[in-house]
């Protein structure tokens, strides 16, 4: 966001009675370090306190074995089934299906892109695409697969007559920062035939550059780039809504301020190129930042959240239910993977949820759907992303076991290989 | 390097063989000691390097070890000694080594006489960027995050930099996020530190 000279003053000034204020006030509220930490950074807990034993969640690098995926233990509403539909593809990550059939599933943390196919009657996943950096982003359209990794797109035209050769995408844009920081990120193809992606903020919290915490679109050549939203932190899914066209998306907001807020968002993009979503100023729509947020007015300023979608819950992928499998409860409705918080000392999410709408797009209610990821506070699996299959089950991809399942609603499953 | 022992013989012709030949740790030992021998000949026998900029290994959490020998073996996290000696090793021998690995005492602090000014410095550091809220009590991590406590400073240096500027490749990108608004002189005031942490 660039700011007048006059809002510049403004700012700086109500940052100086607010420095005033807090370095007075704040430490009556919590413990005051010795060595006066900045105003910011006060409140946490003490040296031996809970916070301390918080730290990020990684997936192991190798993929469980089917035999040990706790599918079991994963539960879903009754008429609902869950099967593993495929397995060994290490940290797998978004899902796109190819027009022949082909399941792709992509990868965060390591360099591969999976295809998960039909060979003479047996389902296997098999690595199609190696060499990537922090692929996580895959997006199909008419026949051809587009991949974004860290700091580039690219794209594989065909792809589904090549799966069996060595295959190398063609880059179609790189006008992309390299910060590692939120750096990987999810594409989607929009209903204008364009490719939407993010470049989320390197940062946990910070002023980010203006060529980041924003929301790009190019065209399928990789040209014609638009920054179409600014003021996300970090995004890691999105979809389009079947009716209205809108862009949906979830975010994740800050660490390191409290375990309760702030909450992660679901958004609407409602004015493509004019949408400011708040960050670093105001997070979860109406809560400002103590560093960044004197001086504004978060609902004044900022496009508010549709719904919040719990504290560090960390919702990635999202897809509107357009199948017929499901009871009509189901239809229309937004079913999100929550990743799971790893910044709460009680892990919070690690479940899919569906959303319910309402007539104008806006959120009606959020309920669980797919529970069961966080045993005895660990987690088993992390849902990451879905896929809704022409039959009208679900995929989603679990990146902590290396796997994809299928949810089934009244037929008899599919069983896996 | 002096043979002072028929063991320590082999080791430095396993070592040599493993240079030359360019034959994999696997093949070319049984036990554990002796498939470790050539790492442990630059990254000490006690857990304790001697080399510049080689890290101790010693008390390293073991699934940390484990996500950078995979990261070394598939070539996603480029140091050339590295590379070459991870190639070849199965998924059962990364997990093996590194449970091996992390059972090594871990190493001694660097001496005393420490700088009082510098020490403050890099505990203010801490305190603003939470360091030890992942590194842990004490920095000695814990699952994917790696024991600090008394690692070489030259090492820590070299890697707090690399991880700053986008030069080393992370597994997750936790590093470069918290290291954005820390200068490079900060970062010598850190390691100065975290190599005397008792």
């Amino acid at each position: 966001m660039i700011l007048s000279s006059v809002a510049r003053r403004h700012l700086l000034l109500a940052g100086a009675v607010g420095t005033m204020l807090v370095t007075t006030f704040w430490p009556l509220v919590a413990q005051q370090a010795p060595d006066a930490p900045p105003p910011w950074a006060q409140g946490r807990p003490a040296q031996d306190g809970a916070a301390q034993k918080l730290a990020p969640v990684s997936p192991p690098p190798f993929a469980t074995a089917a035999d040990k995926i706790p599918v079991d233990k994963f539960k879903a509403p009754n008429g609902f089934k869950i099967e593993v539909y495929a397995s060994g593809m290490v940290q797998a990550r978004s899902l796109r299906e190819g027009s022949k059939g082909t399941i792709f599933v992509s990868s965060r943390l390591s360099d591969k892109i999976y295809a998960i196919t039909d060979r003479n009657g047996k389902r296997e996943a098999r690595p199609v695409i190696t060499g990537l950096y922090r692929p996580n982003g895959i997006a199909f359209h008419n026949g051809t697969l587009y991949i974004a990794e860290l700091s580039q797109v690219s794209k594989v035209e065909n792809i589904e007559d090549k799966l069996d050769q060595a295959i190398k995408p063609t880059v179609i844009y790189s006008d992309l920062p390299k910060d590692e920081p939120h750096g990987w990120k999810y594409l989607t193809v929009g209903p204008d035939n364009r490719l939407y992606f993010q470049v989320g903020a390197p940062c946990n919290i910070c002023m980010p550059p203006d060529t980041h915490a924003q929301i790009r679109s190019i065209n399928l050549d990789g040209g014609d780039m638009k920054v179409v939203a600014r003021g996300i932190r970090q995004i890691v899914g999105m979809d389009w809504h079947p009716v209205s066209k809108q862009l949906y998306f979830t975010e994740n907001q800050r660490d390191w301020l409290s375990e309760e807020f702030p909450e992660d968002k679901l958004n609407r993009l409602v004015n493509p190129g004019k949408d400011n979503f708040g960050f670093p100023y105001c997070h979860q729509g109406n809560m400002p930042d103590p560093e960044f947020g004197w001086g504004h007015d978060c609902k004044a300023e900022f496009t508010q959240p549709l719904v919040l979608l719990g504290p560090h819950s960390a919702p990635l992928g999202m897809r509107f239910y357009t199948g017929q499998m499901f009871p009509a409860e189901y239809r229309g409705t937004i079913l999100i993977a929550r990743h799971g918080s790893w910044n709460k000392t009680i892990k919070f999410g690690g479940d899919i949820v569906v959303v319910k709408l309402n007539d104008d797009g806006t959120v009606k209610s959020v309920e669980p759907f797919i529970t069961g990821f966080v045993q005895d506070n660990n987690y088993i699996g992390r849902p990451a992303d879905l896929h809704v299959m022409k039959d009208g089950s679900v995929l989603f991809s679990d990146d902590y076991n290396g796997a994809v399942y299928r949810v089934t609603y009244g037929s008899s499953p599919v069983s896996a290989r | 390097m002096v043979a002072t022992s028929k063991k320590h013989g082999v080791q430095i012709i396993v070592f040599a063989l493993t240079l030359l030949g360019g034959a994999t740790i696997a093949a070319l030992a049984d036990t554990m000691e002796e498939r470790l021998a050539p790492c442990l000949a630059c990254h000490g026998a006690q857990g304790q390097s001697e080399k510049p900029e080689v890290p101790s290994l010693g008390a390293q959490p073991a699934f940390y070890l484990l996500v950078q020998l995979y990261m070394f073996r598939e070539g996603m996290r480029v140091v050339e000694p590295m590379n070459e000696m991870m190639k070849g090793t199965s998924d059962d021998e990364l997990r093996s080594m590194s449970d091996f690995i992390s059972k090594l005492p871990p190493p001694q602090p660097a001496a005393e006489n420490d700088d009082a000014t510098r020490l403050d410095q890099a505990r203010s550091l801490i305190h603003a960027n939470r360091c030890n809220y992942c590194h842990s009590q004490n920095f000695v991590g814990g699952e994917n995050i790696p024991r600090l406590a008394g690692q070489r400073e030259d090492y820590l240096v070299k890697a707090l930099r690399a991880y700053k500027h986008n030069t080393r490749r992370a597994y997750e990108p936790w590093m470069s996020n918290v290291l954005y608004a820390i200068t490079d002189e900060q970062l010598a005031d850190l390691a100065y530190f975290l190599a005397r942490v008792r």
